[in-house]
C-alpha cells in the first residue's frame, strides 16, 4: 500500500525535464519505513562505534586487566566474599613451625641474591575494581570493552567477506550472463562444482589449507559464499543484455566492458546491494562460529565468537555477563541489519515484496 | 524418465571431475607439506624424504593426481595421519552416530515447521502473526552457539534433566537418553527460520486463483487450507528438505562437538584442527557425490509429487 501511494506522489510533482532516479525514489520509500529508519540508525551507530574503536578512541585498553577476575557487573554488586577456607588448614597443626631446611637446601645460599634481584623488578599492580560496568572476564578484563572490540572484528570480517564474495560473484556472474557461450558454460561448471560441495565442508577444507587469522577468515568466507550472488547477477545480466538501452549503446560503438560495467551494472546494483546485505548477516554468524571453534580470529584478538567460547566455561561458574554482553551486542546488530535489509529490499524493488 | 536419469548421471561426471580437481589442487598448492605435517617437529630430513617417497610426493603432479583418483575410486584412502585409523573405518563408525542425531532433527523440523507455519498462516495479518514474525526475527539474530551453551547449561547442568554429554553403544539408549537434549535444542533453533520460510510458501499459495475459486463456491476455510493449500505448499517444502538432506551426513558438527557425540561432523572438525588431509579430502569428495545423487533423487521425486513438472 505504501509503495502505491508513494509511487503516485512521485508522479504528481514530476518535472518534465527529469524523473527521480532509482536511488532517490528508494530513499524516499525507505524514509517512510519507520522500522527501516530505526534499524538504519542502529546500524549507523554501530558503524560509528567500530570506527571509533578502530581509531583507538574507545575500547583501546580492552586487554588491560582492570578488575578483579570475574568481577560482577556494577548493578549486581560486588561478589560476597565466601568464607574461603584454606583446604590445607585442617591438615596442618596450628602451632606447627616451618621446618628449617637451610642447612641441607642446596639453593639456600642463592635465596638472598634472588630476592635482591626480584626487588629490582618493578611490578605495577594497579588497584583492581571490585565491579565493572558490565563485569569482567576471568582475567579481569572489562567485558564491555571486549564486546565493543569484538563488534569491530566481527562486523569487519562480515562486511569484508561480503565484499569479497560480492566482487567474485558479480564479476563472474556478469561475464557468464553477458558473454555466455563457452565462457558461460565454463563458469556454470565452476558454479556447479562449488555448490555440489556442502558449504560447511567447503569452509573447513579452505580453513584446513589456508590457516588462521582475520584476513584468512575473510578470504575463506568470501571464497565459499559467492555462488548465490553469481547466480542472481548472471540472471540479471541475461535479462538486461538484450534490452534496448544496451543495444543502443552497442549501436554507438560502446565497448563490451563498458556496456557490462558502466551501462548494465548500475541497473542491477540494487539487486547486488540487497544480496550483499544478506551475505553480511550470514557471514557475521559464520565468523562467530568459526572463531568459537578456533578456526577464526587468532587468540590475541577478540570477536563475539571467542567471547562466547570463553563464556561457555564461565557460565558453569555462574558468571553469565560475558555471554550476555556478546549475545546482546550481536543480537541487536544482526536484528537491526536484517530489518534494514528487508526495508532496503522493499524500497529498492517494490515488485519483490 | 530413464533417459532423464541417465542424462543427469552423465552430467554429473564433469562436476565430479571439477570437485576432484578443486580438492586436489587446493591441498596440493595451498596446503602445507604433508611430509612435514606427518613427520612432526622432530623429524630428520631423511625421515621427511622417506615419507615423501612413500606418499609419492616426489612424483610429478599428474602422477599424484593419479594416486588421488585411485584412492577415490577404490575407496582406499589409507590411514588417518594422526590416529592411523583407516579412513574407511572412520566413515563406518562415525556415520551411524551422526544419523542417530540428524534423522530425528530433520523429521521433527519438517513436521513442527509445517504445523507452525500453517498455524501462523491461518491467522495471517493478525497481531499474533506479526508478534510471531518479530519474535522469529529476534531469535534468528542470536547465534546458534548461545542456544546450545545456555540450553546445555540450563537443562543438563543446572536442572539436571538430561545428561550434559555422553554416548553409548546402544542406539536405543542413545535415542532415549543422549540425543534428546541436542535434538530438542537444534529443532528449537531451526524452528524460527523454518516457520518463516514455510509461512511464505503458504501465503504464496493462498494468493492463488484456485483458492479464490474454492472460496467462491463455498468451500469452508479449513477445507481450503488443509485440502487445497497444504498439498500445493508441500511442494516447495519438499524442495527445501531435499536441499537440507545432504547436510545430515556431516550433521551438525556444532552439536556433536558440544555434546561429545562421536559423529562425522566432529571428526571432520578434529581433522581440520590436526591438518589430517586424507580425512577432509575423503569426506569432501564423497559428500559432493552424495549431494549430487540426492539432488537427482529429489528432482525425480518432485515429478511424482507434482505432475505438472516437466523434467528436461
Amino acid at each position: 500500500m505504501s509503495a502505491a501511494t508513494i509511487g503516485a506522489k512521485a508522479i504528481v510533482p514530476a518535472r518534465p525535464e527529469r524523473s527521480a532516479g532509482v536511488w532517490a525514489t528508494a530513499w524516499r520509500r525507505l524514509r517512510n519505513d519507520r522500522v527501516g529508519m530505526v534499524s538504519l540508525a542502529i546500524v549507523i551507530a554501530f558503524v560509528l562505534l567500530i570506527i571509533a574503536s578502530a581509531l583507538g578512541l574507545v575500547a583501546k585498553d580492552w586487554q588491560k586487566e582492570i578488575g578483579v577476575p570475574n568481577a560482577p557487573p556494577t548493578f549486581v554488586g560486588p561478589r560476597v566474599e565466601e568464607a574461603t577456607k584454606d583446604p590445607l588448614a585442617s591438615l596442618v597443626a596450628k602451632d606447627a613451625k616451618p621446618v628449617d631446611l637451610s642447612d641441607i637446601d642446596p639453593l639456600a645460599p642463592k635465596y638472598k641474591e634472588w630476592s635482591e634481584r626480584a626487588a629490582k623488578i618493578q611490578i605495577a599492580d594497579p588497584p583492581r575494581a571490585q565491579t565493572l560496568a558490565f563485569g569482567a572476564d576471568r582475567l579481569g578484563r572489562d567485558v564491555l570493552s571486549k564486546a565493543v572490540k569484538g563488534a569491530e572484528i566481527s562486523i569487519f570480517v562480515g562486511l569484508f567477506a561480503a565484499v569479497v564474495a560480492t566482487l567474485i560473484g558479480t564479476v563472474l556472474g556478469a561475464l557468464a550472463g553477458y558473454v555466455g557461450g563457452k565462457l558461460g558454460d565454463f563458469l556454470e561448471w565452476v558454479y556447479n562444482v562449488f555448490t555440489s560441495i556442502p558449504d560447511i565442508l567447503l569452509i573447513f577444507a579452505f580453513a584446513a589449507v589456508l590457516g588462521r587469522g582475520i584476513g584468512t577468515v575473510v578470504m575463506i568466507l568470501g571464497l565459499a559464499g559467492w555462488t548465490g550472488m553469481y547466480r542472481q547477477v548472471r540472471a540479471e545480466y541475461i535479462k538486461h543484455r538484450t534490452r534496448e538501452y544496451v543495444r543502443a549503446a552497442e549501436a554507438i560503438g560502446v565497448t563490451h566492458a563498458q556496456r557490462m560495467f558502466v551501462h548494465i551494472l548500475p541497473n542491477v546494483s540494487h539487486v547486488i546491494l540487497v544480496r550483499m546485505s544478506l551475505l553480511v548477516v550470514g557471514f557475521i554468524k559464520a565468523e562467530v562460529i568459526l572463531s568459537f571453534l578456533g578456526l577464526g580470529v587468532p587468540v590475541d584478538q577478540v570477536s563475539w565468537g571467542t567471547m562466547l567460547s570463553e563464556a561457555q566455561a564461565e557460565l558453569v561458574l555462574g558468571n553469565w555477563w560475558q555471554l550476555a554482553a556478546a549475545t546482546l551486542f550481536m543480537a541487536v546488530f544482526v536484528t537491526a541489519f536484517s530489518l534494514l535489509t528487508d526495508a532496503l529490499r522493499d524500497a529498492l524493488d517494490p515488485k519483490l515484496r | 524418465m530413464a533417459a532423464y536419469i541417465l542424462r543427469r548421471l552423465w552430467q554429473m561426471i564433469p562436476t565430479l571431475a571439477g570437485v576432484i580437481l578443486l580438492v586436489f589442487f587446493l591441498f596440493k598448492f595451498f596446503g602445507g607439506d604433508p611430509a612435514e605435517i606427518l613427520g612432526g617437529l622432530l623429524a630428520t630430513p631423511d625421515q621427511i624424504e622417506a615419507i615423501r617417497t612413500q606418499l609419492g610426493l616426489n612424483e610429478p603432479w599428474y602422477v599424484q593426481l593419479g594416486i588421488f583418483l585411485k584412492s577415490i575410486f577404490t575407496f582406499k584412502w589409507g590411514n588417518s595421519w594422526t590416529t592411523s585409523e583407516a579412513v574407511s573405518n572412520i566413515f563406518a563408525t562415525r556415520l551411524p552416530a551422526t544419523l542417530t542425531v540428524m534423522t530425528p532433527i530433520l523429521l521433527l523440523d519438517v513436521v513442527l515447521g509445517v504445523t507452525a507455519a500453517m498455524a501462523v498462516a491461518y491467522v495471517r495479518g493478525s497481531l499474533t502473526d506479526r508478534t510471531i514474525m518479530v519474535i522469529t526475527t529476534i531469535m534468528l539474530s542470536i547465534s546458534f552457539l548461545v542456544y546450545i551453551i545456555v540450553g546445555q547449561w540450563l537443562f543438563g547442568f543446572y536442572l539436571g534433566w538430561f545428561p550434559v554429554q555422553g554416548w553409548s553403544d546402544s542406539v536405543l539408549t542413545n535415542l532415549t537418553t543422549y540425543v534428546v537434549l541436542p535434538v530438542a535444542l537444534a529443532v528449537f533453533v531451526s524452528l524460527a527460520p523454518q516457520t518463516r520460510l514455510y509461512r511464505s510458501f503458504f501465503l504464496d499459495e493462498l494468493g492463488q486463483d484456485y483458492v479464490r475459486t474454492a472460496r467462491a463456491k463455498g468451500v469452508s476455510e479449513n477445507r481450503v487450507l488443509f485440502k487445497h493449500v497444504l498439498r500445493n505448499a508441500l511442494i516447495p517444502v519438499l524442495t527445501n528438505v531435499s536441499v537440507q538432506l545432504p547436510g545430515i551426513f556431516v550433521g551438525s558438527f556444532l552439536i556433536e562437538t558440544f555434546f561429545s557425540i562421536p559423529g562425522l561432523g566432529r571428526e571432520v572438525l578434529l581433522a581440520v584442527n590436526r591438518s589430517d588431509y586424507p580425512v577432509i579430502q575423503a569426506v569432501t569428495v564423497y559428500l559432493a557425490v552424495l549431494t549430487m545423487v540426492i539432488n537427482l533423487v529429489a528432482d525425480v521425486l518432485y515429478r511424482t509429487v507434482d505432475p505438472r513438472v516437466v523434467l528436461k
